[in-house]
This record gives C-alpha cells, structure tokens and sequence, in this order.
C-alpha cells in the first residue's frame, strides 16, 4: 500500500478511537453537574431513596467519565504528535492558522478540564461543596470549549475563508471569519447534541442493564428516565439540525452531497436511493432502490429541485461508496433512536415512571443501544472527513501534496500496534463499563482506593452521610 | 537580522515558552511515571497508594507534554516535521507507553479483582516503556539526530538514565507523600536510583561535548567555562545533599520534602544548561529559531491567549497542589 493511504488509515485509526471518548465526555460533565445538583436540591428532603438515587448516580457515573477521560486525554496526546508525525505539510501551509486555533484549545480548554479533573475527582472533603461544584463546571465547560476549538479548525478545513495566500502560506485577514466559517455553527450544534444522544442512550442502555440484572435499584431508574427525556427532547433537535448542515454542505460543498446521495450526473427531481452501490469504475449505481424526487425535495426542499452529480466535479469528489453507506448508516440510527426514546419515554411516563412495571423487552432493546451513539457519530464523521478527500483544506490543499516522507514499512508497522492497542482498550473499556454496572456494590471499594488520597485524619468526606454503607 | 525588532524576538519568547513546558513536563510527569516504574516493587497494599500519590495529578502532568509539542507543532513547524520525522518510531512506542500507562490507571480500580494485577502490570510496563522512549528521543535532540556508531550509543545512554533520574524523582516524591514503612521503602528505592542516575548525569555531561563540535566550543571556551561551572557544581551539590539527607533522621519527618526539591532544582540546573547549548537552533546545527518560526502575526495571536491563559493554568496547578497537600493516607473503607 502506498504510504498516502497508511498515513490516511492510521490517522483516521487514531481520530475515531479518539473521538468515542470526548464523545461521551462533553455530555456526561454536563450530566454530572446536574446529578450532583439533584442530589443537593434532595438530600435535606423526606425522600431519602431519592436524595441516596442521585448520590448514587453521580458516584457511580464519576467513575465512567473518569475512564473515559482519561482515555480521551491518551489518544489525544497521540493525535497531538500525529498532526506532524503524517502531515508535516499541513503545518507548513496553515500553520498559522491551525496553529493558534490547536493552542487555544491546549491552553483554554484541555488545561482547563485536566486541572479541575483532580479536584472534581478526588476533591471531597478538601474543598468545599461549592467548591467542587465549580471544580465540576470548570472541568463540563473545558470539555465544551475543546469542542469549539477543535470544531472551529475541522469546520474551516472544509469551508475555508477569512484567509490570504502569500506564496504558498496561508495567513489569516479576519479571525472572526476564520473561527466563525459557514459551516461552523452547524457542525458544532450537530456534534454537542451528538455528545448529548450518545450520552442518553449510555445512561438509558446501562440503566436498563441493571435493572435486567436487579442492581442498583435507586439509581437506575432515575438514570434511565433521565436518558429517555433527554434522547426524546434531543433527537427530533438533531434531526432539524442535522438537515440544516446537509443544506450547508448542499451550499459549499456540493460534492460531497452528490457522493452521499450516489447522484451521477447533474439532474432534477433527483430520486432518494434507500439502498444501492455506487461503482465507482461503471460510475453508476447497481442495485438502485430509489423513491422518485425525494432527494431533491429533502436537499433543496422542491420536487424538482437540481443537485449537481459527480460527473461535474471529476478529480475533485470523494469516493462515494463509503460516504454513501457511512450516511445511511448515520440516518438510519438517528431514526432508530428517535422511535425508541419516544416510544421508551410514552411506555416510561404511562408506566408512572415506576421502572418494574416496564416491559423487559424494551430494556433489552435499550441495553443493546446502549453504544448507538457511538456508532452514529463515527458514521457522521466518515461522511465528513471522507466527504473532504482528496483534499485536506477544501478546495484548495490536497491530501496527497501534505503527506510525510516516513516510509511506508514504518507507517504499516506502527498502524499495527496502534490498531491492536485500541481494539484491546474498546473491548476493555466496554467490558469494564459492564462489569461496574454489574457490580454497583464495588464501587464502595473503589471510593476506598481513591480516598486513600485523603491526608490521615481529615474530615470524613461529606459525599457519604451515615449509612451510606448499605449501597445498592 | 534584526535583533532589537519584537518581531525576531518572539522566536525567543516561543523557544523559551516550549522549554519550560518540557521542563514543567518532564519534572511533573517524571515524578510520576517514576512512581510507575516502582509499582513492581511494592505490595499489594502500596500499589493502592502509590496509585493514590499520583492520582489527582497525573491527568495535569501529562498536558504539559501537549502544550510542550504543541508549541513545537505551532510556531516551529518545519522543525516540528524534521524532530518528529527523525524520531517517528519512537514518538510511537512512548505514546503507546503513555496511553498503557494512563489507561491502566484508572482501569485497575474498576475491573475485576482478577483483572487488576494485569493492569498493574501494564502500569508498570507503559510507564518504563514511555520513559526509555523519552531518553532514547532526549539523545537523539541534543546531538542533533547524528549519524555514525558513537550517536546510538550516546542516545541508549540517556534510555537508561533517563528513567533512572524519575525513578528517583518517583522515590523522592513518595518519601515526601508518604509515612512509616511505605516511606522507608521509598528511601531504600532512592538509594538505589541514585548511583546509576548519577553515573548516568556524569556520563552524559561528559559525552555531550564530544559528540557535538557546537556543544564543546560553546562550554570550553574562556571565560564562559567559569560562569558556567556554577552549573555542574550546584547539580554536583544537589545530588551530594540528596545522597546525604537519605541517610537523615529529618528526612523521614518534617524535611521530607527536602530531597524532591533538590532534584527539582537538578532538572532545572539541567534544563539550563542543555538550553544553553543548544540556542538559537530548534535541531541543532540545522535549524535556528527564527529559519523554523511561524508568522509573526501568527505567533502574536498565541502569545495574548498565552499570557491571559498561563498564568491562570499556574494558578490552578497550585491550587490543585495545595488541595491535595500533605501525606496520602493509608487504605480507609468508609
């Protein structure tokens, strides 16, 4: 394999094992916050179970941001290095302005997260309740910001302005423009309410888990009605917002509109395929299944609306095999996440919120969806990333002109390990999630560990009022 | 070149910027891939607070390393393409090492009991493996990526004392965060790093002049060479003092933060030096700072946000620091 590809498969390797992580992690420090302040609204109440319920969810759902964290924080040291390690050139070109906009997000954002991730984590009965309420915002509101940065550079790669040329370097005329590029806005709101489902259908899928498995039974079903209402209120948001972003895209990047819809030649009144294989050899489409005019009513929201075809853009379009497939797959979840949290929350709210009058057969369906999310931002990624070949700044820079010069021995061997590395930490991440839902119980031991960070002879920690021992 | 011009001067103010930030790193997340590299040694029990000492701060540590290439990546990207070309198998093996390490962590208090040895293990092994990386990756950097049979050697040196210098970091930090038997092991791990990392400093303080021209004739020349043997002598100091305290009734009570210190300010005394031989070059004797530096207006954009930005990560790195002061504690089930 030609060393263009390796370095293409080994950065888009390292990216979406990355991405999983601060998927989850943008949502759940938000979720944090609002299961501690739950806990403080409750815990001088009558209701005791419930003041327990959130104390419980926080404690428990700790623990999984800070696994998750920390594997985001790893796999995006290595995205720092692989930046120059695989595109030496991309550096050289828009350095200044890739440059400022990936140390903004080291010095505002990652700074910000990692500092307070000390205190959020460890920091009860050392600092205040307020305290470490702020500590937990800091860390919510790094992660967000992180976000932005890295959405700002992702979103200007695809639709590039606010920049001048001078000899081959790319120097910025109006960061305003540059940070706020067309397709910006909508990237950003797509990807934090992708956090947000993700991080749904993981408290609904691990809730439903436990009550499967008959633990946890204060907090999970507050975890899973916390889940269901907010993929319910979420998931029709990313549906308009997610059209939003593909008119966008109509807009500045046609080409990759055509790749995802499998359009040829340019036509009217182009017709949705629900299933075919674009061929890239023919360029055709066989097995063609199509409902007529419907692409061109959704994209341009008329029956016989145009939508450029690839033939119009030759050199300059992704393959459109992948990208076809990557966005159905993205749509198709999306639409399965939309019938499940709705019909989840009606049977949920019929059932007076009381989980063990719910049919298991719906627990099961929300155990299995538990990673959904996952899969449909990875899915969307591929549609975007892919959606921008050959070029790596649209438009204008070519993946192929900002590759390394590493030979190709060293880039297939270190692809290796790096793909072994992270198949090995997804099935254990996966399998560790599902022991700790198991296990709820073990999570006492593990506070115990961790306290043992607490200097001899400090105040018991406020985070455990007495009889708190009783977990479960 | 116009030396006076703000312009030429931020090259400097960059350079000076990315070195602290490798300092801070490499002291930082010394201490604690050091306490790594002991895990082996302890019991089951103090595995726990080893794990403990460094909990709160590993995190933070590690983000310094970000900024460190970051600014590498940001305003030398034509050096940042040369180093990490030259070094790119390596940059492989210790992020692999710091990923196994920083996953191990926090996998080892969640996973089942009969899982956690595993993941001790792998603690183990991803902080030795990423420092022997950094050393090898350290060796290479300041003679310039040389070719011939004399570089490899100089480079498998610093693979070996490099993590040597943590574990005695490590060491260092557990005397200052612990007590009673635990800290009394700790004292016995830091007599024992201290004589190959020692032999090791010695070593390399010797090898670096001949195996670099540019090295030499900036060190051995008059009279620089007597302002600049305050260097050597106060690192020689450092270590002798280090050496002494373990010995010291004070260092298993209230000066047991002494020796931490002491090799803090080794590593700073050695920061200065190896800054000092290398400037104005970014790779030595084949890119200065100023061949290698992004745009001005580039650069400007960065040093606003970093001026606003640093000094509040300084204020609450301290502030984590002071929440988390004192001795980890023994194991305590609520």
């Amino acid at each position: 394999m030609d060393a263009l590809l390796l370095a293409r498969l080994q950065f888009a390797a390292n990216i979406s094992f990355h991405i999983l992580f601060p998927t989850i992690s943008i949502g759940m420090g938000w979720l944090l916050l609002f299961f501690r302040l739950r806990w403080l609204k409750t815990r001088g109440g009558a209701d005791r179970v419930a003041a327990q319920g959130w104390l419980d969810a926080y404690r428990f759902w700790t623990k999984v941001f800070a696994l998750t964290f920390a594997l985001g924080v790893v796999s995006g040291i290595t995205m720092s290095f692989q930046f120059g390690t695989n595109w030496p050139g991309f550096m050289e070109k828009v350095g200044n302005i890739a440059g400022p906009l990936l140390g903004y997000e080291v010095l505002t954002a990652f700074f910000l997260e990692a500092g307070f991730l000390g205190v959020m984590l460890f920091g009860h009965g050392r600092v205040s309740e307020k305290v470490h309420l702020i500590a937990t915002f800091c860390v919510a509101f790094g992660t967000t910001l992180s976000a932005f940065w890295i959405l700002a550079l992702n979103s200007w790669m695809q639709t590039p302005v606010g920049h001048e040329i001078v000899d081959g370097i790319y120097h910025v005329k109006s960061w305003a423009e540059v940070i706020f590029n067309p397709s910006f806005p909508y990237r950003f709101a797509h990807m934090l309410l992708a956090s947000g489902l993700t991080c749904a259908f993981l408290l609904a899928g691990l809730s439903a888990w436990q009550l499967l498995r008959g633990v946890a039974q204060r907090s999970a079903p507050r975890v899973l009605r916390v889940g269901l209402t907010l993929a319910a209120l979420l998931i029709p948001v990313q549906i308009f917002v997610g059209d939003l972003h593909g008119l966008n895209t109509l807009q500045h990047q046609p080409a990759k509109i055509a790749a995802m819809e499998g359009v040829w030649d340019t036509e009217r009144g182009a017709p949705l395929l629900l299933f075919a294989i674009p061929d890239q050899e023919t360029r055709s489409n066989r097995f063609a299944l199509e409902v007529p005019k419907l692409a061109s009513l959704i994209l341009t929201h008329e029956l016989d609306g145009e939508i450029k075809g690839l033939n119009e853009f030759r050199d300059r379009h992704p393959p459109p095999l992948p990208l076809f497939f990557a966005f159905r797959a993205m749509v198709g979840v999306g639409l399965l996440m939309l019938a499940t949290s709705w019909l989840g929350a009606w049977l949920y709210r019929r059932a007076a919120w009381r989980a063990e009058r719910l049919p298991r057969a719906l627990l099961w369906v929300l155990a299995g969806m538990t990673f959904s999310g996952w899969v449909a931002t990875l899915a969307g990624w591929y549609v975007t990333e892919i959606g921008r070949q050959p070029f790596i700044v649209y438009g204008l820079i070519r993946t192929a002109d900002v590759v390394s010069a590493v030979p190709s021995g060293m880039i297939g061997a270190t692809l290796a390990l790096y793909v072994t590395l992270y198949l090995a930490l997804i099935v254990a991440y996966v399998s560790v999630l599902k022991y700790m839902a198991e296990k709820p119980e073990e999570i006492l031991h593990v506070d115990a560990v961790e306290r043992a960070a607490t200097p001899v002879g400090a105040a018991t920690s406020p985070v455990l009022p007495a009889g708190s021992a009783s977990w479960t | 070149m116009d030396m006076m011009g703000f312009d030429a001067m931020l090259p400097v103010i960059f350079m000076g910027l990315m070195g602290v930030s490798m300092l801070v790193y490499v002291v930082s997340d010394g201490y604690d891939l050091g306490v790594g590299m002991l895990m082996h040694r302890a019991s089951d029990a103090e595995k726990d607070v080893l794990v403990a000492s460094i909990g709160p701060f590993w995190d933070a540590n590690e983000t310094w390393l970000v900024l460190g290439v970051g600014i590498l990546l940001i305003a030398f990207p034509k050096a940042h393409g040369v180093v990490l070309g030259e070094l790119y198998l390596p940059v492989a093996l210790m992020l692999i090492g710091l990923t196994l390490r920083g996953v191990a962590f926090d996998f080892r208090v969640k996973a089942k009991d009969t899982h956690k040895q595993t993941w001790d293990r792998l603690f183990f092994a991803g902080s030795t493996l990423a420092a022997v990386a950094q050393g090898w990756m350290l060796g290479r950097y300041v003679s310039g990526f040389g070719v011939g049979w004399n570089y490899p050697l100089f480079a498998a040196a610093i693979a070996v004392a490099l993590p040597m210098a943590y574990v005695l970091m490590g060491a260092a930090w557990l005397i200052m965060k612990t007590e009673g038997a635990l800290q009394e092991r700790a004292v016995q791990w830091a007599r024992t790093a201290w004589t190959p990392m020692v032999g090791g400093l010695v070593l390399i303080s010797m090898a670096t002049p001949w195996v670099s021209a540019t090295v030499r004739e900036r060190w051995f020349a008059l009279p620089e060479l007597i302002a600049l043997s305050a260097i050597p002598l106060m690192c020689g100091v450092s270590l002798l003092a280090v050496r002494g305290l373990l010995g010291t009734r004070g260092v298993r009570g209230p000066l047991c933060w002494l020796p931490f210190v002491l090799l803090v300010i080794v590593f700073v005394l050695g920061f200065l030096g190896l800054a000092y031989s290398i400037y104005p070059y970014v790779v030595l004797d084949q890119l200065t700072i100023w061949q290698a530096a992004s745009s001005p207006q580039a650069l400007k954009v960065i040093l606003i946000g970093t001026c606003i930005s640093v000094p509040a990560i300084a204020g609450y790195t301290v502030f984590s620091y002071w929440v988390f002061r004192g001795k980890t504690g023994e194991l305590k089930y609520a």
